[in-house]
């Protein structure tokens, strides 16, 4: 059994720290090896820094590659014809894109990795989906983003997906009791992006006379706080607001990229943001990279288990965080657990949220 | 209406085949089976069979042929 199969039949959250840095630090070194032998270009960036196998003790000494570079080249270690699908991020207008390349099987991955990660919060079983966003969003599959993409990657824990908004971004409030109305008493799954949440569904819903009741719902959304951050909303604020309004209490928020797909950070029942055994984070010190002690803010570095066809398993992003500890919060989950601060200074704008949020 | 009658228009309906066609796909075999694509399939299967499938069978029913093995897991039988 290879070891990513192994993983999917474990809790995602088991692998205490000595578990975790071994099966890391063997894994991605074979990655880092397997992408120098499949991508000229990562290999020569390599070369630059002078790898070598024999020095890295652990994964924190990996290379790591700025985040941006997948918008400048374009980077891949399969052929042209064993591309399966290209995903892009979010960027505003003018911005420019990046460009991830996928095959059959880490595509699969990724999948299969949401589904362990998500489920480990939802349940086995899939749960009556509310999504709070408009179904135009994944109808041009021409125009496919990061946004359509993370609907239809969470649509998977879905049934009877319903939309919550209409084309014109405004609460179909029709559609919702309906659905309300066929899953009386049920548990339901809400999920959409947080600015979008805020701006086209808290707010409205504040301002109309029609009450809705979700106080069955657990919602997860994610895509970047920046814009609401601006709007002095604070996650903690996000939460009590939307539990005053409709009574949804249950929220998580994640952290997540397109560059490492699948392997999303949930945040828990006391607020922190947690990794699994498919990836970590590690917070670097911006002056000189060395890695940042807990409770010491940084700049976030991602590792993943899941990228193989493209070299995207080591990753500087441009976003701030801190970890909090690790293997020891309050709800039991091993493995790091940390908070986002928001993006460095003149980084651009990203996030599926925060990309859209830049027209308000 | 037989359960392969049931099974084969789900196919022909949500990515507009023929049923020869149909009978031979692939996930990604046409543009209509993509990643959009086969969401609605899975819904228009859950509601002809009214059957609820598990993650793991949505990813897995990659394949024609692999979804009528995926759908005698619920007791469907061809």
């Amino acid at each position: 059994m290879t070891k990513f199969a192994e993983l999917l039949e474990l809790d995602p959250y088991c692998l205490d720290k000595t578990q975790k840095s071994k099966l890391l630090t063997e894994e991605l070194k074979n990655l880092t090896e397997f992408h120098q032998q499949h991508c000229q270009a990562y290999d020569n960036m390599l070369k630059g820094l002078n790898y070598k196998r024999e020095n890295v003790y652990s994964y924190e000494d990996l290379p790591f590659l700025p985040v941006s570079l997948f918008k400048s080249l374009t980077l891949k270690s399969i052929s042209d014809a064993e591309v399966f699908k290209t995903m892009t991020s979010s960027g505003t207008t003018g911005q420019a894109v990046s460009k991830i390349f996928l095959d059959k099987e880490t595509a699969a991955k990724q999948q299969k990795t949401l589904v362990k990660i998500v489920s480990a919060f939802t349940g086995a079983s899939r749960l009556p989906m509310l999504i709070i966003d408009s179904p135009s969003v994944v109808k041009n599959r021409l125009m496919f983003s990061a946004r359509g993409a993370g609907i239809l990657g969470f649509s998977i824990f879905g049934a009877d997906r319903t939309y919550a908004l209409n084309d014109e971004m405004e609460i179909d409030f029709d559609a919702i009791e309906a659905f309300l109305a066929r899953h009386q008493g049920q548990k339901i799954l809400l999920f959409g992006f947080t600015f979008m949440i805020w701006q086209h569904f808290y707010k409205e819903l504040l301002k109309s006379d029609r009450k809705i009741d979700l106080s069955q719902g657990i919602l997860i959304h994610g895509g970047g706080w920046k814009k609401l951050i601006s709007e002095a909303v604070s996650p903690a604020e996000f939460q009590k607001r939307l539990t005053d309004v409709c009574g949804l209490s249950d929220i998580h928020d994640y952290y997540g990229m397109v560059e490492q797909t699948g392997c999303i950070y949930m945040q828990c029942e006391h607020g922190h943001l947690h990794a699994s055994n498919f990836s970590d984070i590690i917070i670097r010190n911006p002056k000189d990279f060395s890695v940042a002690s807990f409770g010491e803010k940084g700049i976030v570095q991602v590792v993943s288990l899941l990228p193989e066809s493209y070299p995207g398993h080591s990753l500087l992003t441009e976003d701030e965080g801190v970890v909090l500890g690790e293997d020891d919060c309050p709800c039991g989950r091993k493995g790091k657990y940390f908070k986002i601060l928001g993006r460095l200074k003149n980084a651009e704008i990203r996030g599926c949220s925060d990309t859209y949020a830049a027209k308000f | 209406m037989s359960n392969l009658e049931k099974y084969t228009n789900a196919f022909v309906t949500c990515f507009e085949v023929d049923e020869e066609t149909a009978k031979r796909l692939k996930y990604q075999d046409i543009s209509a089976w993509d990643s959009v694509g086969h969401m609605g399939l899975i819904a228009a299967l859950e509601e002809a069979f009214d059957i609820m499938m598990e993650t793991d069978d949505i990813i897995d029913l990659s394949s024609f042929e692999k979804g009528k093995e995926i759908l005698s897991k619920y007791g469907i039988e061809f």
